[in-house]
């Protein structure tokens, strides 16, 4: 377009941007609570934690606990699976993470039983490192649930978690 | 649309039709011109749309019967095929009529890429097509969940988690798709009121769909533009329309026989154990007709490349009209392509049953091979082929290689002696 052919804004088009843009608010404010309605409710939220209690878990022995519908392995590990997880070379990992913060207290592993890749629950003791074994599409995790091998991309994740007491582990 | 002006006969149907020209519209399916030689292949496009009317009929009726809770659906499915009278029947027409609605639109999207329907002047209809199968795909994904068994929950869990693979906020796109942390009540609510929408959704399209048809009308198998109407084409209505009746006939005697003889051939038994959010199924397939692409997302080793390699094998057929640079329609007079249209089909069934495998060794390592193929196919040899490959020569109408008195189409190719004759 040419100089002489671009020409001032005047007030007519201030109106039509203004209402346009007002327009445009308006629809966001009426679209905004259709596609909210489906984001977690208050009463999925108000189920944010659990308590677990850990006193009849042998070493060696995992279980499994359902916080926000999702499982929950709490493992505790043999001193032979701690050692074999914290010997392991960080450049050695898809998804480099030492497993002294994985594991606050080394003999408990907390962590959500979701495989990283599509949410399938992985099957303990299973796999190449004789920890966890995905079978919806094969992936294998250490003994500090770090992805090793297979398309999940990450390792397995760690919630928040605190001990109330030696027995007891609060989720979430 | 129709070529000549349309006057109803009666006083009451000429006031009625100046007002809404339904009558005009429907002497214009009865009259539509259909080219004369039209093969079997081409009655899919009616039996598809019984399909869909069988899917809303059964699915409207189940939806009487069916709770969406995740603490009651599996039982109302149950209460379904043992309490509700002909419960048994109605689901297991619905559960096949899905499988069976896919493999004629299998035929139905193959018949076209045999014959180049989906060429100039009529890539509107195959764009619209391919959203009525993305539609479709996402219905009965939804609907599979709904009976809330193992591979419902599982199934869901796996293909919601398919949006976390989005950078930054895949995990904001799950949870919102889920309505919490897990595949869990919120969700199955939604997916019910989403796949009682989308078959309407469908229809919606559907309509679209036979809209643009009408206005180039149909191709056909030597893939010619034919003069409408003429001695190249036959009504609608009675010849098409009987041919498709006898054709439907058939497929329900398949369909018949799935839903008498093997209910739940199609179907996986895990389905039949209730959703367990802490144990997942050994072996998790989805339904068959999902399985090529199933086997592309596996195959590439990488979460968000194999995620948009599955859209992307979906994607390059919506962009086929401009990846296909070849003029001559149908495979006929496309030696050449001839060869890998077959190369392709065998590749989508090898990709579909590598998918249901195990996704390690050789099954692997095949499910690769087969993936780069069907790139390769759509995205290197359909371009390169078009403007290479050497067709033979095109009739100028349908009756023209018949009324020269030869019964093949070589006679084509002295057709220019023919024409001075006529």
């Amino acid at each position: 377009m040419s100089d002489s052919e671009k020409k001032k804004p005047n007030r007519r088009d201030f109106i039509v941007t203004a209402t346009t843009a007002a327009g445009a608010v308006g629809v966001g404010a009426v679209v905004w609570p259709l596609v909210d309605q489906m984001n977690p409710d208050a009463s999925v939220k108000a189920l944010a934690s659990t308590e677990v209690d850990i006193s009849a878990v042998e070493p060696g022995q995992s279980i499994t606990v359902l916080w926000r519908g999702k499982p929950v392995f709490i493992k505790r590990r043999t001193k032979e699976e701690i050692d074999s997880a914290r010997a392991v070379d960080l450049s050695e990992l898809k998804h480099p993470e030492k497993d002294e913060d994985r594991a606050k207290n080394p003999e408990w592993l907390v962590m959500l039983g979701v495989c990283t890749h599509l949410g399938c629950v992985p099957l303990t003791d299973k796999g190449d490192y004789g920890a966890w074994f995905c079978p919806c599409h094969g992936s294998h995790y250490d003994t500090s649930g770090r992805i090793r091998k297979g398309p999940a991309p990450t390792n397995m994740e760690v919630p928040k978690y605190e001990f109330v007491n030696s027995n007891t582990i609060k989720i979430g | 649309m129709s070529d000549h002006e349309y006057t109803p006969k009666s006083k009451v149907g000429k006031w009625f039709n100046d007002r809404l020209p339904l009558l005009t519209l429907a002497n214009h399916l009865t009259d539509y011109p259909t080219p004369k030689n039209l093969n079997y292949w081409w009655t899919f496009g009616g039996i598809l749309t019984f399909c869909l009317i069988t899917q809303i009929i059964t699915g409207i009726v189940l939806g009487m019967h069916y709770v969406a809770h995740a603490d009651l659906a599996f039982q109302s499915v149950e209460h379904i095929m043992r309490d509700v009278n002909y419960g048994w029947l109605i689901r297991y027409v619905h559960a096949n009529g899905a499988s069976m609605f896919f493999l004629a639109v299998y035929i139905h999207i193959f018949r076209s890429l045999y014959y180049g329907s989906y060429k100039s002047p009529r890539e509107v209809i195959w764009i619209i097509g391919m959203l009525i199968y993305f539609l479709m795909m996402a219905t009965a994904f939804m609907g599979y969940v709904l009976p809330w068994g193992q591979m419902s929950f599982w199934g869901a869990t796996v293909i919601t988690n398919l949006f976390s693979a989005i950078p930054l906020v895949g995990e904001s796109i799950t949870n919102w798709l889920w309505g919490g942390y897990s595949v869990d009540n919120p969700t199955l609510t939604r997916f019910f009121s989403l796949h009682y929408l989308f078959p309407f959704l469908i229809l919606g399209l559907v309509v679209l769909h036979i809209w643009a048809l009408h206005v180039p009308g149909n191709n056909n198998p030597i893939g010619i533009d034919i003069k409408k109407p003429s001695k190249d084409t036959v009504p609608f209505h009675p010849y098409i329309v009987i041919k498709d009746l006898f054709a439907l006939l058939i497929f329900l005697l398949i369909f018949a026989f799935f839903v008498f003889f093997s209910p739940n051939i199609l179907g996986h038994a895990d389905n039949y154990i209730e959703a367990n959010p802490l144990v997942t199924p050994a072996h998790i397939v989805p339904e068959w007709y999902l399985l090529p692409f199933y086997a592309i997302l596996r195959s590439v080793p990488d979460k968000l490349l194999g995620v948009i390699a599955m859209f992307a094998a979906i994607f390059v057929l919506v962009i086929l009209p401009w990846l296909d640079t070849s003029k001559v329609r149908s495979t006929v007079f496309r030696p050449i392509y001839k060869q890998f249209y077959w190369f392709l089909v065998a590749d989508v069934l090898i990709l579909g049953y590598v998918g249901a495998m195990p996704a390690e060794g050789l099954y692997l390592l095949i499910a690769r091979v087969a993936t780069a193929y069907y790139f390769a196919h759509f995205l290197i040899i359909l371009p390169f082929l078009g403007l290479k490959e050497k067709t033979t020569p095109l009739p100028l109408s349908i009756t023209e290689p018949i009324l020269g008195g030869s019964p093949d189409m070589a006679m084509a190719r002295n057709n220019s002696n023919y024409k001075e004759k006529l």
